[in-house]
């Protein structure tokens, strides 16, 4: 159900600040993606030695994802929000509605 | 080589330095400048009891077994933090909001206050946490035979037992002394999480310095490590999928549900935002605590000789290499781990111990039941204080009994597992309204069953509580009933087999079981509650009507959260309201909050059923639910601002009644005041008027006409004390006092009250009880206006007490810059329609009690008091009649010699 009285598109502030929303919450799915593809690489049936280099891929994917959430938490720190952490609440409250 | 010796002098003196930081952290929070206490940077590092002594030691060890997969370990929690916007915030709002305790508080709250499901889940998080406990004990008693046996390789303590013992006491004694120095569990433990801050930045330090040492000083830098590793029996990568995803589940499971991951989490955290930068940055902490595991792993097995132990390479690779002072830096970093852990981990069982099996058992067990709590607060901490001694215990019998055999990662892996089961009805809890306490009973038992059979009881090895030949065959010989191979499902490995089986089954049972039954009334708003937290208003709550009697409420608070403490709450309560004193209506919302802030205390299972006890018949139906339900959905648009304005109304109506009836009733008490003043100025005069005119007889014998003139006097002399007393309040409320500002010490100033008090019906005994130590403070301010307050009211007490022993208790306590001071007897106590009237000109509570004045003592006490910046108030709930004085230790503004000033300026 809609309630009546919600605007039906968002200012661009509002909108740029939603879409920061969906990127942090998609950040983990991202993090499971680059964790897990070492496991199609079937490392066991190479004859080369991978471990330095699977270790070395691994490290540098989770440090892009620690940078990346660096950036997201700041950027949305610096959005100017109106009224509190209520505010902010109220965006993502409508798409786990249906929960 | 670092002498055995000097390692426990300088343990000794790291233990010390903690002692002071979380000593000096105590005080300073206590002083309300808690300040950088409370930054994001220590919420971070205090999120650092994840990397306990198996990340510090056993990390290495895992990886020179198994190469990269220790990594997974890591992975879990980084992901869930970087997901922090979808979850965590979730889960720390509700923490915030429903003042959760622990884990166990969390589930039993959610599904209906149950108290049973508390129950399961402490044992749960109790049984699962033993045996990492016992790792730790454990980790600190290997290194410690490292340096005791001289030689790397051999690090057999004799006396490994006692070394585990005298950790185990002293980790008891810490965590006891700042772990439970609060009730309230809702309220930081500012020392104890500024301590593991520091023990967090000791064991990154540590392992980052023997990191460096073992890339650039041992191999050159990483270019060198890369060619170790390609030289090692780890080169290769044997990725098993099934393990790499299990574990990295289990992990991230783990993180969110390990009892002392959720206290740092939820409990500790006193501002969200914190999350945003442990977003990041507590994902950084475990990337460098990973970052050189690999290096000291294959260096390790390359420079090491071949019978040492893997799992304490962090260790002995600096001592084999006669680094002395950094394998020393690296014992500490274990010890650090390995104690933070358990200070943490004992905190949090002892709470769910204390607030969902003690507490209510003895509740259940007296006579009274909560209708007559006394004082709760000492049970509670004193069983929170035995249940740590009792957990720790239990980590020490756990360790001697497996005799500290199996590898450090597979006992935490089992922990992980255990806790892990907790997981489907929290997600299922805070995300779908539709889980059920029966649901969530039904998989919780499930996985529990399950992880003790196929991982748990195993874990104890043959001679352990399952035989071999049930491992082998399977109970009385059936084959798909095996330990290890449940379903006949053999090619797993134990351990995810029963990852695999357990969490299946729980959330199996979790679902079915939820569709399937009916939640309760309180169920059912709890479940709306936390799923819709970010809505401001929840919409329906747990107390359909008030019904309870203040009074009872404020006694049972007092018992539980400290007097200090209840009446403050009362008093803002009824601000709220706007209501004077201590005593607020027992509305619903009222209710509600109170039975929040008791939440916090002792749970919310036990809080709501002690306010069950006085608000009974008032607790919501399913009819209330529906009824809410079906109005909320007409109103929903203008609820909030109904709501908001009628209760404003409401307010403002309460208030003008409330008004109204004080000036009813003020201007009956004139009224009668005034006949009554006519007639007391009446009565003296009518006598003088006689007396005089006898005195004008010449013949009248001299003795007889001194008796006559002594009459008049007297008589005369009344008359005037009436009219001083009334000129005294005249001036007195015209703020036009000439005020004498004096230093004295608070405890002259009563003994001099009870001394000339002690004049008035000098024939009764009173028993005093004083504090003689806390009554020890200067004030400054009209001392002898004071002291006339003091006497007014002990007088009062001395003519009022009606008990048979009558005592009078006066209680001095400071606060910031004010103090106050209680004046408690053991009488009956004033009724509660007159204790708003009490302090109004010309009140007489009984005509018959008439002993002398004129109604009004107490009104010029409060117009001293006024005088003085300060008040006084009837305290209810105390058992007798109770007043407290409150007054600034010092006049308010400089050279302020009447608050006249104040009022005027």
């Amino acid at each position: 159900m809609k309630a009546p009285g919600r605007p039906l598109f968002l200012a661009r502030r509002s909108y740029r600040r939603r879409r920061l929303v969906d990127a942090m919450r998609l950040l983990p799915l991202l993090g499971l993606f680059l964790f897990w593809l070492p496991l199609l690489w079937a490392p066991a049936t190479t004859t080369e030695p991978d471990t330095a280099a699977g270790g070395f891929y691994l490290f540098t994917a989770w440090a892009v994802l620690i940078v990346l959430a660096f950036l997201l938490t700041h950027r949305l720190g610096d959005q100017p929000q109106p009224g509190d952490d209520a505010e902010g609440a109220s965006g993502p409250r409508e798409d786990e509605g249906g929960g | 080589m670092v002498p055995f010796d000097i390692l426990v002098a300088v343990c000794l003196a790291y233990v010390c330095i903690l002692f002071l930081v979380a000593f000096v952290a105590e005080r300073r929070a206590e002083r309300g400048k808690a300040g950088w206490l409370r930054s994001p940077i220590v919420y971070t590092l205090s999120l650092s009891i994840y990397c306990t002594a198996w990340t510090f030691y056993g990390a290495v060890g895992y990886a020179a077994r198994s190469g990269l997969e220790f990594v997974t370990i890591y992975l879990g929690p980084t992901l869930v933090l970087i997901g922090w916007w979808a979850f965590l915030r979730k889960l720390v709002r509700i923490g915030q909001a429903h003042r959760v305790t622990s884990i166990a508080d969390l589930i039993s709250a959610r599904y209906g206050k149950s108290n049973l499901l508390g129950v399961v889940v402490t044992l749960i998080a109790v049984v699962g946490a033993t045996p990492y406990i016992a790792l730790q004990l454990q980790s600190v008693t290997l290194s410690f035979g490292v340096f005791a046996s001289g030689t790397p390789e051999g690090w057999a303590l004799p006396d490994q037992s006692a070394t585990a013992l005298w950790v185990a006491g002293g980790l008891t004694l810490f965590t006891i002394l700042f772990g439970t120095r609060n009730l309230d569990a809702n309220e930081r433990h500012h020392g104890v999480v500024m301590a593991i801050a520091l023990e967090a930045v000791v064991k990154l330090v540590a392992l980052l310095a023997v990191g460096i040492f073992t890339v650039w000083g041992l191999s050159g830098g990483w270019q060198g490590v890369a060619e170790r590793i390609a030289a090692s029996p780890i080169a290769e990568l044997p990725l098993v999928p099934g393990r790499w995803m299990g574990l990295t589940f289990v992990s991230a499971a783990a993180f969110v549900t390990l009892p002392r991951m959720f206290q740092v989490m939820v409990v500790e955290n006193s501002d969200e935002r914190h999350l945003a930068t442990a977003s990041w940055a507590f994902p950084l902490y475990l990337f460098l605590m990973s970052l050189f595991v690999l290096p000291i792993a294959a260096v390790g097995l390359a420079r090491m000789p071949a019978g040492a132990n893997p799992d304490l390479f962090v260790l002995t690779l600096p001592l084999a290499e006669g680094q002395g002072k950094l394998a020393m830096l690296a014992f500490l970093g274990g010890f650090s781990s390995a104690t933070s852990m358990v200070i943490v981990a004992a905190i949090a069982l002892a709470t769910m111990v204390s607030n969902h099996v003690v507490t209510p058992l003895w509740l259940s067990l007296r006579a009274g039941g909560a209708r007559a709590p006394g004082d709760v607060r000492g049970l509670v901490l004193m069983s929170r204080r035995v249940s740590i001694a009792g957990i720790l215990a239990l980590g020490y019998i756990y360790y001697s009994l497996s005799g500290g055999s199996a590898a450090l990662a597979s006992i935490g892996l089992i922990s992980f597992v255990g806790v892990a089961q907790i997981l489907p009805a929290m997600i299922g809890g805070i995300f779908w309204r539709g889980a059920t306490g029966k649901g969530a009973m039904a998989g919780l038992l499930t996985g529990f069953s399950v992880w003790l059979y196929s991982l748990y009881l195993p874990s104890f090895g043959d001679s352990g509580l399952i035989s071999p030949h049930i491992l082998a065959d399977g109970p009385w010989g059936i084959g798909w009933l095996r330990p290890h191979a449940l379903f006949g499902i053999e090619r797993l490995d134990p351990l995810l087999h029963a990852l695999f089986w357990s969490v299946a089954l729980n959330a199996f049972g979790f679902v079915a079981v939820s569709l399937a039954s009916f939640p309760g009334p309180v169920e059912r708003m709890q479940g709306l509650a936390y799923v819709n937290v970010f809505d401001d208003d929840p919409g329906a709550r747990a107390w359909s009507r008030g019904g309870a009697e203040t009074e009872d409420l404020l006694t049972m608070a007092q018992g539980i959260i400290g007097a200090t403490e209840a009446q403050a709450f009362f008093e803002a309560e009824a601000r709220r309201q706007g209501v004077a004193g201590y005593l607020p209506d027992a509305s619903p919302d009222f209710i509600n909050r109170l039975e929040r802030r008791l939440a916090g205390a002792v749970g919310s299972a036990t809080a709501h059923a002690m306010v069950a006890q006085f608000a009974e018949g008032a607790a919501v139906s399913a009819q209330d639910l529906m009824a809410v339900a079906s109005e909320a959905q007409q109103i929903l648009e203008y609820s909030t601002q109904l709501e908001a304005k009628s209760e404003e109304l409401a307010r403002t109506a309460r208030q003008l009644s409330e008004a109204n009836d004080k000036l009813r009733d003020l201007s009956v008490q004139k009224d009668a005041f005034l006949s009554q003043i006519s007639h007391e100025l009446r009565t003296p005069m009518t006598s003088i008027r006689a007396f005089s005119e006898i005195l004008m007889d010449p013949e009248l014998p001299a003795q007889m006409a001194a008796h006559y003139a002594g009459v008049i006097q007297e008589e005369a002399v009344r008359l005037t004390r009436l009219l001083d007393d009334l000129l005294d309040l005249s001036v007195l409320e015209n703020r036009k006092v000439q005020l004498s500002i004096r230093a004295e010490n608070l405890h002259d100033l009563i003994d001099r009250a009870l001394r000339s008090a002690s004049n008035t019906r000098a024939e009764r005994v009173f028993v005093i009880h004083r504090d003689q130590a806390t009554e020890h403070v200067p004030v400054i301010t009209d001392t002898d206006r004071l002291v006339q307050v003091f006497i007014n009211l002990i007088s009062n007490a001395r003519k009022y007490c009606d008990a048979e022993r009558p005592e009078l208790t006066i209680a001095v306590r400071r606060r910031g810059a004010r103090l106050t001071v209680d004046f408690i007897d053991n009488g009956s106590g004033i009724p509660k329609k007159s204790q708003s009237l009490i302090f109004e000109k010309f009140s007489r509570l009984t005509d018959t009690q008439r002993a002398g004045g004129a109604g009004l003592g107490l009104a010029i006490c409060r117009e001293i008091l006024v005088n003085l910046g300060g008040t006084i108030h009837y305290l209810p709930g105390q058992g007798g009649a109770a007043f407290r004085v409150s007054l600034p230790l010092r006049p308010q503004s400089a050279g302020a010699t009447a608050a006249g000033d104040r009022e005027t300026a």
